[in-house]
């Protein structure tokens, strides 16, 4: 009843080729362009912003980014978190080099770099498959973080090696630093999601994305029927680098401030952000913002609930965490190994028919 | 003989010695690749899970004592007594198997058939739920764990290098431990898997799913013995490094090391296991030892992958791997 295609006539070319071609789609996507950028802004406050909205945000573009390949390519990577902090050096290297540049032009070009290294260690792809991809991947993590920590020209030889965002803006707003207020680093997380979003969704259904899944699929039959799978491939690390890159980037200069690359951008972070994928849906847009609001909001809600309603220990909070994150994965590898998107679109199955199912 | 060669020595002697120690994990994961397609990141925790056990074990640590108290405000920590190492060894050897036989009732189970990337991320989920298990039951604190192994330097050698070059290696007692049990380890395992029914068992199973079920063997049985002899490997490489290390969080973090001594040698061979660890340990030893003070050291983080990398580029399934053959 409020979700069918059925009376949905399409006149045109574009009409009938547009993002959402269905229409209560459409209007949901409309409805949450709106609230994300017309209303929350203004209710927004610093605890909202930094414990849920930001990270949120900045998840979301890793974990589309690893959709693209993990999901939609099949190239298995581990080495999310080491790409991440190329995406956050580079940014810091923009920033520092530039002051009167833009913040936007920063993280696009962070992003640019990140494209190039992902590409770099993307090219044992083409001999390597499967499992001893996912752990040749780990060799970019390991080695991406180790340079960082070691060569002192990537963090302009400070004493304590770590970075620290200097003040920015855009448009005299104040975005990056201790003194960004809340609305406007949402905001502007927010314009990085809204684009990743939409190019992901608008290249995963065009030929490049036919592409990748063919390669996913089965990559010798894709080469037989004529998908050429150094192109495929090589795309989707570098747009897939691209988007993390820029997560990076914003994880770095507008949500932390200041960054110890070890432990902000360690192999946990590579499983973390293939758990949002996991957990979201292999191969679904929808599905990358699922799996990042539920990893973001589960710590969040385990320490409300444990700390402040039973009155827990922190470290007992902590370990219980891992159990119940474990858990949870486990879980869902068993009941429903689509994740979350499949939850969705068994919902709007259901949807489809009610309230009269015959 | 200079002196730079002689370092050189006893450097590749003691890579020879941490590559016998990575051969022991990855030796745990091999085992499970080959009986059921699994490659299971969470071997890394269990040799976790079991060193913990086996100090609490020893100790007589009340299991969620941590737990307990906070939620009933009781103050219980220790049964006050304390269990001699081999007794201890073998509880928790016992604690290993029923682990085992969860994970294969639990898990395992309703995700035959699934793919192999999906299994794979199901041991990644376990050895979180592992992780936390273990610190619940536990503690996080860093504890010693002595069995009675030997420690310290060993004299024999030190002496003996020093007639010969006039200069004593420096080679740790319970690594010199850690190879002939390794070595001890590896026969066992070999005669197992030759020689006994259940080995054959095994084999079979590792070969065809299928057709080891058509002559009557039992999955399920052989998956649990699988597991619980990985888990008898991940209680006894925990046991060498946590003498070595103390048994902390770190010690899971051993799993990333064995994984590129899993490509180099193929993830479906025992003795590539062993052969890779040997390359591995060596080659990150001499690299640190030459290249590392070049520049800014620390390089035993990632050089293995790098190397593991390189080679499988030349070599895409390792050096004893099943040969990869594709069809459409």
């Amino acid at each position: 009843m409020f979700y069918r295609e059925a009376g949905d006539f399409k006149t045109s070319y574009t009409d009938d080729s547009q993002t959402f071609p269905i229409k209560f789609d459409r209007y949901r996507y409309y409805v949450v362009l709106a609230v994300g950028f017309g209303i929350i802004p203004f209710i927004i406050n610093d605890y909202w912003a930094n414990a849920l909205l930001l990270p949120f945000l900045i998840y979301a573009i890793a974990a589309i980014g690893l959709n693209i390949l993990v999901g939609y390519c099949g190239q298995v990577s581990l080495g999310t978190g080491g790409f991440m902090a190329v995406g956050a050096y580079a940014c810091y290297k923009l920033m520092t080099a530039f002051p009167d540049v833009s913040m936007f032009v920063h993280v696009f070009l962070a992003g640019g770099v990140t494209a190039i290294v992902g590409v770099l260690f993307g090219l044992p792809s083409l001999r390597i498959k499967g499992f001893y991809l996912a752990v040749a991947t780990l060799a970019a993590q390991f080695f991406l973080v180790w340079l960082f920590n070691r060569v002192p020209w990537f963090y302009n030889y400070s004493a304590s090696g770590q970075i620290n965002a200097p003040e920015r803006d855009v448009f005299g707003i104040i975005i990056t630093g201790p003194n960004a207020p809340a609305w406007a680093t949402y905001l502007f997380c927010l314009i990085f999601l809204a684009f990743c979003a939409i190019i992901a969704r608008n290249l995963t259904r065009g030929t490049t994305g036919r592409s990748w899944m063919a390669i996913r699929d089965m990559d010798i039959a894709a080469e037989i029927i004529g998908v050429n799978p150094l192109k495929a491939k090589l795309t989707a690390f570098a747009v897939s680098s691209f988007f993390v890159g820029i997560a990076g980037a914003l994880f770095f200069a507008v949500y932390l401030g200041a960054v110890e690359v070890g432990e902000v951008f360690g192999i946990q972070k590579s499983f973390l952000v293939l758990f949002m994928v996991i957990i979201g849906g292999l191969g679904s847009i929808f599905g990358s913002f699922a799996g990042a609001a539920f990893l973001v909001l589960l710590p969040v809600v385990l320490k409300v609930v444990g700390v402040d309603v039973l009155g827990w220990p922190t470290d007992i909070v902590a370990h219980l965490q891992l159990v119940i994150v474990g858990a949870l994965i486990i879980m869902f590898l068993i009941l429903e190994p689509h994740g979350l998107a499949q939850l969705w679109r068994v919902t709007k199955e259901k949807l489809r028919l009610w309230p009269f199912p015959h | 003989m200079p002196d730079q060669l002689i370092y050189a020595m006893e450097v590749i002697l003691n890579g020879l010695m941490a590559g016998v120690l990575y051969a022991l994990v990855a030796l745990g994961f091999v085992l499970i690749y080959k009986a059921s397609g699994i490659f299971n990141y969470a071997q890394g925790v269990m040799a976790l899970f079991a060193a913990m056990t086996l100090v609490g074990i020893m100790n007589g640590q009340v299991p969620f004592s941590h737990l307990i108290n906070a939620t009933f405000g009781t103050h219980i920590h220790y049964f006050g007594w304390n269990v001699p190492a081999l007794f201890a060894i073998l509880l928790t050897m016992a604690v290993m198997v029923l682990l085992a036989w969860a994970v294969q009732r639990f898990v395992m189970r309703h995700l035959v058939g699934q793919e192999p990337i999906i299994l794979f991320m199901a041991t990644i989920g376990l050895a979180y739920f592992l992780e936390g298990v273990a610190d619940l039951m536990w503690g996080s604190e860093i504890k010693k764990l002595d069995v009675g192994l030997p420690q310290g330097i060993n004299l024999w050698i030190d002496e003996s290098t020093f007639n010969i070059f006039g200069y004593g290696f420096f080679i740790d007692n319970l690594d010199v431990v850690a190879t002939v049990i390794a070595a001890l380890l590896v026969a066992a395992l070999v005669a197992f898997s030759q020689y006994t029914k259940q080995g054959r068992a095994m084999r079979a199973v590792a070969d065809d799913h299928q057709a080891a079920l058509s002559v009557g063997i039992s999955l399920n049985f052989i998956w649990i013995m699988v597991w619980s002899v990985a888990g008898f490997v991940a209680l006894v490489a925990g046991i060498m490094w946590g003498t070595k290390s103390g048994v902390q969080f770190s010690l899971s973090l051993i799993a990333l090391k064995a994984l590129p001594v899993l490509m180099l040698g193929g993830f479906t061979s025992i003795p590539g296991a062993i052969v890779g660890g040997l390359i591995i340990g060596v080659g990150e030893k001499l690299f640190e030892f030459a290249i590392g003070p070049l520049v800014g050291g620390a390089t035993e983080n990632w050089f293995a992958y790098v190397l593991a990398l390189i080679f499988l580029v030349f070599r895409p399934q390792g050096l004893f791997g099943e040969k990869i053959i594709e069809r459409v």
